[in-house]
């Protein structure tokens, strides 16, 4: 038998699998920044100029800046379940998976580079919003390493999910399926364009079992130091979201559900 | 020389109950040349997936270069190179890039002077820049092989590796293959060519409905398995063969002048000159007289016929 000379990390896989991913991001960069950009400049012309001037302050925060978190969150949500959901989908409907199949690479190395990837283009995506939002509202983070961090998290949750959402999708219809009916009506619902005090009840203890009401509470909290529910809190939900997440991925691996035959 | 690689007992069963494989037992030898042989759906790639990882075996084991594949994953894995049968690579990327990507995927770090020897040696290089898609179907193939080997492995899986190509092409294939075999590298190829493994191989395994039905050198299975016939082109038409020769193993064609017997290679020494002599005794003039052998593909179409 031959000596064991594998590194116990396969590192340049890794690299080599992120890098291929980054090098797709760049290779649609156009489509990539553009239509999150723009779309966060139409919500700010009509939530934030056209609607908020007549709403005044929220939380003691000016409209326009009060929706910067949610609206990041909101790109960042749905760009990673579409860049890792996608990253991992194209393998498969191509049949290029076999490659990646058939490396000498771990689950947790191939999570890595693919969620890895999809999370670096959510962070850069995110900030690039931050910085647009800027030209339209004066906002300041109150927080901004918590801010940062917090965004590096979520963009890591999401991206796991959509990680998830990519090996279980046998078509486009499915890989669509959880983002648009799923997440984008709770994100919506989730305080994005309000604060969850401004409900009335039932629908403010109905919003509570919205997870993603933490997800954005907790992005808020870092820019103004308040939000629907504390850090801590959102912490926590965020947590229990990526273990989930993990615990659903493990089980994909060690049974090859959908990735083998 | 222990086997580069060594499968024992292995079962695929599918979760819809179709038995892929039954149990299956076979050792390739370093360096040497395999040809697996057998109809579409017999096994053949579910046999290489597992090996490569691709699939998830029922039972049995399988070891490469003396490391089990699903303990010691990494190191099987980085020595083995898979050519899929289908063309299944990223359109978008370079040639050069798509290269560098496997390459590191398997665990390697940069090396240009392997990569540009690969692509050289599949005429590649001039390409390098080129996106894959702009490419011919068999410069695509070309691809999928320098992916295969850029990271040197030990054990090279070629799955249809000529299937849709040129006969120039196929011909480039053969001199490459043989050129790895000439590195140290164990080639296990698939093949519908049977003429393909006639050339190459150095044995050949023979799989049907899941089952290795037969792995013999290829010297050994031709003298064991093969025919010859002698055919003789009679001088006047006969209408049935003569009661002399109602012993001897004969047939004739519809003009009544071409006879035709069928001898094992291992009775060639025997039986021809006897059979010549007979025919000389009856008065039986023939003008031109030829033997061939028959060839593997022969060989395969009995050898799955006597199965069903």
């Amino acid at each position: 038998m031959s000596q064991s000379a594998f590194p116990r990390f396969n590192l340049y896989g890794v690299r080599a699998l992120y890098l291929f991913e980054m090098n797709r991001f760049r290779r649609t960069l156009w489509q990539s920044l553009a239509a999150p950009v723009l779309t966060t400049i139409l919500y700010f012309v009509v939530f934030g100029n056209a609607i908020g001037s007549r709403i005044g302050e929220v939380d003691g925060v000016s409209y326009g800046a009060f929706i910067v978190p949610g609206l990041i969150m909101l790109t960042v949500f749905t760009q990673s379940l579409s860049n890792a959901s996608f990253g991992i989908h194209m393998p498969k409907f191509s049949g290029t998976i076999y490659e990646i199949l058939s490396a000498p690479l771990s689950a947790f190395e191939m999570v890595i580079a693919y969620v890895g990837a999809a999370a670096t283009k959510s962070v850069v995506l995110g900030l690039i919003i931050l910085a647009t939002a800027s030209l339209f509202t004066t906002i300041q983070v109150e927080y901004p390493l918590l801010m940062f961090f917090y965004l590096v998290l979520v963009a890591f949750a999401f991206s796991l999910a959509g990680f998830i959402i990519g090996i279980w999708a046998e078509g486009f219809e499915e890989l669509q399926f959880i983002p648009m009916l799923v997440v984008t009506p709770l994100t919506f619902l989730g305080g994005v364009f309000y604060s969850i005090d401004m409900l009335p009840d039932p629908w403010r203890t109905l919003s509570l079992f919205n997870p993603i009401v933490y997800m954005v509470s907790g992005f808020r909290w870092s820019f103004f130091g308040t939000g629907d529910v504390t850090i801590w809190i959102s912490l926590a939900a965020i947590s229990a979201f990526i273990v989930l997440c993990m615990a659903l991925a493990w089980w994909i691996f060690r049974t090859g559900y959908r990735l083998k035959t | 020389m222990d086997p580069i690689l060594e499968i024992s007992g292995l079962i695929k069963t599918y979760a819809d109950g179709t038995s892929a494989l039954k149990p299956i037992d076979l050792d390739i030898r370093r360096g040497e040349i395999f040809a697996l042989l057998g109809p579409n759906g017999a096994g053949k790639t579910t046999l290489i997936s597992i090996v490569c990882g691709i699939v998830t075996p029922t039972s049995g084991s399988v070891r490469v270069d003396g490391h089990d594949i699903i303990d010691h994953y990494r190191e099987t894995r980085s020595r083995i190179g898979l050519v899929p049968q289908e063309l299944h690579t990223d359109m978008f990327e370079t040639v050069l890039d798509t290269v560098n990507f496997s390459r590191g995927l398997f665990g390697c770090g940069r090396d240009d002077d392997h990569v540009e020897t690969v692509l050289k040696g599949l005429s590649l290089w001039d390409k390098r820049d080129q996106p894959i898609m702009n490419l011919s179907g068999g410069m695509k193939r070309r691809v999928l092989i320098a992916k295969a080997l850029a990271h040197a492995p030990r054990l090279l899986f070629l799955d249809e590796p000529t299937a849709g190509v040129d006969v120039e092409l196929r011909r480039d294939m053969w001199g490459l293959i043989e050129r790895l075999r000439e590195t140290g590298v164990t080639i296990i190829l698939t093949t519908h060519y049977i003429e393909e493994a006639e050339h190459m191989a150095d044995r050949i395994g023979v799989i049907h409905n899941g089952e290795l039905i037969l792995v013999d050198r290829k010297a050994d299975l031709m003298k064991k398995l093969g025919r010859k016939y002698l055919t003789l082109h009679l001088q006047d038409p006969i209408e049935a063969i003569p009661p002399e020769l109602k012993d001897w193993d004969l047939a004739i064609d519809e003009t009544g002048q071409t006879l035709e017997h069928h001898f094992s290679t291992e009775e060639e020494q025997t039986e021809v000159p006897q059979l010549l002599r007979e025919i000389s005794r009856i008065g039986l003039e023939f003008t031109d007289l030829n033997t061939r052998q028959s060839s593997l593909e022969e060989i395969f179409v009995n050898l799955l016929q006597e199965r069903r």
